[in-house]
């Protein structure tokens, strides 16, 4: 299961166990669970508030290169889904 | 001020925001445990705070950048403004977690806890010696959780199960597990119990011994390997157990504020018994003046109060010198090194309770448990003196 999140034309969608909300104070995305919070990084917190159930892993790498006006962000993208997965924040 | 003072009361560099509020809305509940950490003295505080007061502080503590928020108590159930609440942090943009025996959360009482945008439950195992009966032989209690898990469920709520574990119910650790796995909760919290309030008073009784730690350690990994994703346990030992002790509350004024019952803010719901040290009232202080100002949240801030044995220590970031609690019950010095650590001269004190434990229970006639009631609080007040 943990491998085929980051097929291409899956679309990644965030748990129900968790919540992901922007943080002024904290001025990150983070991860709110029962009893704890995960504090995302930019990258991590531009990816996951991505996942939306609806974008596909590719129409998430375009969006998010579109929006940094960047290229290759693929790689990357892929190895946070892995780990997000293992973690249990993303479903699918 | 003088210069001398506000040098002292400089905050440590980049303090982060309280991000988890823990509201303790009220000390009065139906139960009797005998590890209570609510002060022995809660029946001396019979003041509670009113609904807009709360609100207030749910308000200020959000704009100070808070986003956990714990209900609890005693048994906040029995605060009736309790969906007002919830629906007020929920609104404000909290993750709202009720933390509760159970006892009064009736299918009425759940359904409008949801409504109010109520996001957790964690349910905790009410435990005495005779509620551990009815438990070990599945009878009232587990009838009360299954009730309960089964509206917790059916709210569509994560459920987090909770039981303090200590001598007297380790051994039976595998059923506690089974009974999590039965009642579908996602995350079971085998705490073992920490000896402040009314657990301190109870140590000797509570305090396991290491054999039935390590039993309960196996049992549990096997029980992990056994349930996989069903479930996450999470087993705390006893700190009692270790060499180098807890980084406590993530560190003093770092992550949590507590508000108690009648206002008082502390930075861990036990920092109230510190002696010479005053903590504001919400009634009198902004959260925000509380968290960043106030002489209570800034004392054990950072190193800069720690003695030369702890500030000159390898190992100082990762526990903060343990905690403040701990140093001035078992030493009464609240600035001393947790005596847990190996290296404080009071080691000796932690090493003996210990060394009581790998023997038999002192006979009850000896020394009778002392079930947490408001009776029994105003018989009591400070305890430091008679466990030293």
């Amino acid at each position: 299961m943990t491998a085929t999140v980051t097929e291409p034309v899956v679309a990644p969608r965030l748990s129900k166990k968790f919540r992901l909300q922007w943080e002024d104070a904290q001025h990150a995305w983070v991860l709110l669970y029962p009893e704890g919070m995960v504090k995302l990084n930019q990258s991590a917190g531009e990816i996951l508030s991505r996942c939306n159930g609806e974008r596909t892993l590719t129409e998430l790498v375009a969006d998010l290169e579109q929006t940094f006006d960047t290229t290759g962000l693929q790689a990357d993208v892929v190895a946070f889904l892995r780990m997000a997965r293992q973690q249990l924040w993303i479903e699918y | 001020m003088n210069d001398t003072t506000s040098l002292l009361l400089q905050p440590a560099a980049q303090v982060g925001p309280p991000l988890w509020l823990l509201a303790e809305l009220t000390y009065r509940c139906p139960l009797h445990c005998v590890f209570c950490y609510n002060p022995v003295d809660f029946a001396h505080h019979p003041d509670e705070l009113s609904t807009e007061d709360w609100l207030r502080v749910l308000r200020e503590a959000r704009a100070a950048g808070s986003v956990q928020c714990g209900f609890s108590g005693g048994e906040p159930l029995l605060r009736d403004d309790l969906e007002i609440l919830v629906a007020e942090a929920h609104r404000l943009g909290f993750y709202t977690n009720l933390l509760t025996s159970g006892v009064g959360l009736t299918e009425d009482r759940a359904a409008a806890l949801k409504a109010a945008g109520l996001d957790h439950i964690q349910l905790s195992f009410q435990d005495s010696t005779r509620e551990l009966n009815d438990f070990l032989s599945h009878t009232r209690t587990f009838e009360l959780k299954q009730k309960v898990a089964a509206i917790i469920k059916a709210n569509g709520w994560p459920m987090v199960m909770n039981c303090v574990v200590h001598r007297l119910n380790i051994d039976y650790i595998d059923r506690i597990i089974d009974m999590a796995v039965a009642l579908d909760a996602e995350y079971l919290e085998l705490a073992n119990s920490q000896y402040y309030s009314w657990a301190l008073l109870n140590r000797d009784q509570l305090l396991p011994s290491r054999e039935q730690i390590e039993r309960a350690e196996r049992i549990t990994n096997e029980r992990r390997a056994q349930y996989g994703e069903r479930i996450r346990i999470f087993f705390v030992v006893p700190d009692y157990y270790e060499n180098r002790p807890k980084k406590c509350m993530n560190g003093w004024g770092n992550v949590f504020l507590t508000v108690t019952p009648d206002g008082t803010a502390l930075p861990c719901h036990t920092a109230g018994m510190l002696p010479g040290l005053s903590f504001p009232n919400v009634r009198d202080m902004d959260v925000k003046a509380i968290w960043y100002d106030s002489e209570g949240f800034n004392r054990y801030r950072g190193d800069a109060w720690m003695k030369d044995s702890c500030r000159s220590c390898p190992d100082k970031e990762k526990d903060l010198g343990g905690c403040r609690c701990q140093a001035f019950m078992l030493t009464g010095d609240p600035a001393a090194a947790d005596p847990v650590c190996d290296k404080s001269p009071h080691r000796h004190v932690v090493t003996a309770a210990v060394d009581r434990a790998q023997g038999q229970l002192p006979a009850v006639h000896e020394a009778p448990l002392v079930f947490r009631s408001p009776e029994e609080s105003r018989r009591r007040r400070a305890i430091t003196a008679s466990v030293r």
